[in-house]
């Protein structure tokens, strides 16, 4: 392939994905417009769509225009779009430490996983159970355990705790996919590193890591994801200020006097993301030389 | 049959059970075979007769339940260990991420080969194997029959006197692969390495062999071994395309495919009454 189409490939991508955002504006505001004042309500009671109402659904540009607004009406407050950037900046932070722990713990899980089959049996279960505990429900545990902690000058802050539970989403999707992937090498290239009688350190890091590369990449992705949302909702149940979380709740409390508001730190949230999943993309795009597919036969 | 000591595979009473829960096959029974220095020998059969089994013991790619295996005089483990086979599968199993020629020292940097020397060896076999002008490509951009190649040139990267081929033309086409027959005869006969072959193309087997053992499945077994060399064809190294019209290589085949279909033959051994 080369660079030209490449690049061109990457305009109409870039290009649709600005389409498909302009199309949901232009569908919630058409809507907006044309649709029933009440919502629409199927039977007595449930409402399959929303009110139309200015309160219920502000126009998508009196949420973007919020953004250039003063975030409250104090003489020297901050227009919106800084208050989000700051929490934004401060909730990414946050989240990038928790993916680190998440993408590290997840790893040596794995190696562990794929090193010992007990270790396999008696590790993959938890793994898998870990995962239905609600978040909710372990943050304060997190954070009782943690301020108990003490070494040297160490002190253990609600960021701390922010940062464990996403890890806690976080190690999940890598400890899976860096399982699956290291043991992806097919039987040929396992009994050549056996005829080579290398060791399994040494197969470990000239077959396994590599061919676990195409794995790794969409679990280092959607743990970014996990990491994101762990720390957004971490920070409301441990109530930590200065992030997206808390913000989105303070927000949202104002909805009633000022709806284009509660708007603000959820295109934060979004932006938060985008950011996330952008620089694993980067790390995709070093770690390409090992994407490659398997040669034809 | 040449003296012990120079055997470059010498099998003797080997059995090998797989147990898969309750059942219990039996893969090899009773194999003896000894590959001289420098021959080359065929294994033949159908589909679980334990040809490749057998060759994975040689290997030590697997143990064998009883019996033993000697690799120039030393078990098949340590044979392993001291590198003094070279291997090569049905599928080439050229790693993705690296070039043909990265792929080619691979062995030779899993062994602490200093860089200059993987570089120069690589040359020379990409040259033996005449691929010089795809060094830098990657495997994805060559075809299954270079592809096949490279993994022959690997194998040879650290000079083996044994080489053990596990099909590894089965995956080509029929033009490729009597072009891929012509060079392994051509590349043994440069390298002078004694070869382990397994196939289950009756052609293939004489054209390449000084003996073809022929196999019989369930429980696996030797049924009896065609002496192609002594049949006329002369060396395994000396065969060029004019032997495929050579009339001893069709009695040959003929003998092949008669031992393989179960006919009474003169002189079989261990044929199973069923």
């Amino acid at each position: 392939m080369t660079g030209s189409t490449t690049l061109t490939r990457r305009v109409r991508q870039l290009c649709l994905g600005l389409l498909g955002v302009l199309l949901l504006a232009a569908l919630w505001d058409l809507y907006k417009a044309f649709g029933p004042e009440a919502g629409v309500t199927v039977g007595e009671q449930t409402l399959v769509l929303p009110r139309t109402t200015d309160l219920a659904m502000p126009h998508t540009w009196e949420m973007l225009q919020r953004l250039t607004e003063p975030v409250t009406s104090a003489r020297d407050a901050p227009s919106a779009l800084s208050a989000v950037l700051d929490a934004s900046g401060f909730t990414l932070g946050i989240a990038a430490r928790g993916w680190l722990i998440g993408v590290v713990v997840g790893l040596v899980l794995a190696l562990l996983m794929s090193r010992f089959r007990t270790a396999e049996s008696a590790l993959l279960p938890w793994v898998v159970l870990s995962q239905t505990v609600p978040l909710i429900a372990i943050a304060p545990l997190v954070r009782r355990w943690g301020s108990a902690l003490s070494f040297g000058g160490f002190e253990w802050t609600s960021e701390h705790s922010v940062s464990v539970i996403a890890a806690y989403l976080a190690f999940f999707p890598v400890a899976v996919g860096a399982l699956r992937g290291l043991k992806s090498p097919d039987r040929t290239h396992v009994d050549l590193m056996t005829a080579y009688g290398v060791g399994w350190w040494r197969s470990l890091v000239s077959l396994r890591l590599p061919s676990s590369v195409p794995f790794l990449l969409p679990a280092l992705r959607l743990s970014a994801a996990s990491a994101v949302i762990g720390t957004v909702v971490a920070e409301v149940s441990i109530s930590l200020r200065g992030g997206i979380g808390r913000m989105v709740v303070e927000f949202a409390q104002s909805a009633g006097g000022d709806p284009a508001k509660a708007w603000a730190p959820i295109f934060g949230a979004v932006l938060v993301g985008l950011v996330a999943a952008g620089a694993v993309g980067l790390l995709g795009l070093a770690l390409r030389p090992f994407a490659l597919t398997e040669p034809v036969r | 049959m040449r003296a012990m000591t120079s055997a470059a595979i010498q099998v003797t009473g080997v059995h090998r059970v797989f147990t898969r829960k309750k059942d219990q096959v039996v893969a090899l029974d009773d194999v003896d075979l000894t590959v001289g220095a420098g021959e080359f020998v065929s294994l033949i059969g159908p589909s679980g007769c334990g040809k490749s089994t057998l060759l994975r013991l040689v290997a030590d790619l697997d143990a064998p339940t009883s019996g033993s295996i000697q690799v120039f005089g030393k078990p098949a483990r340590q044979a392993r260990l001291d590198q003094d086979y070279g291997i090569a599968f049905q599928q080439a199993g050229l790693l993705p991420w690296r070039t043909v020629s990265g792929n080619i020292e691979l062995p030779l940097a899993l062994h602490g080969y200093p860089k200059a020397d993987r570089r120069s060896r690589a040359a020379e076999l990409l040259e033996l194997v005449g691929l010089s002008d795809f060094a830098q490509h990657h495997p994805d951009q060559l075809s299954g029959g270079m592809q096949q190649r490279v993994a022959i040139a690997r194998a040879l990267a650290e000079r083996p006197r044994l080489l053990l081929m596990d099909e590894p033309f089965g995956a080509l086409d029929e033009m490729t692969r009597e072009r891929m027959q012509n060079e392994l005869v051509r590349i043994c006969a440069e390298t002078g390495a004694a070869v382990l072959f397994v196939t289950h193309s009756i052609p293939e087997a004489v054209f390449l062999s000084d003996r073809v053992v022929v196999m019989s499945p369930r429980p696996g077994r030797i049924v009896d071994v065609v002496a192609v060399q002594a049949g006329g064809l002369g060396p395994s190294q000396d065969r060029t395309d004019a032997v495929r019209d050579a009339e001893s290589f069709f009695h040959s085949v003929a003998r092949v495919r008669e031992l393989l279909h179960g006919a009474p033959a003169p002189g079989a051994r261990g044929v199973e009454a069923r």
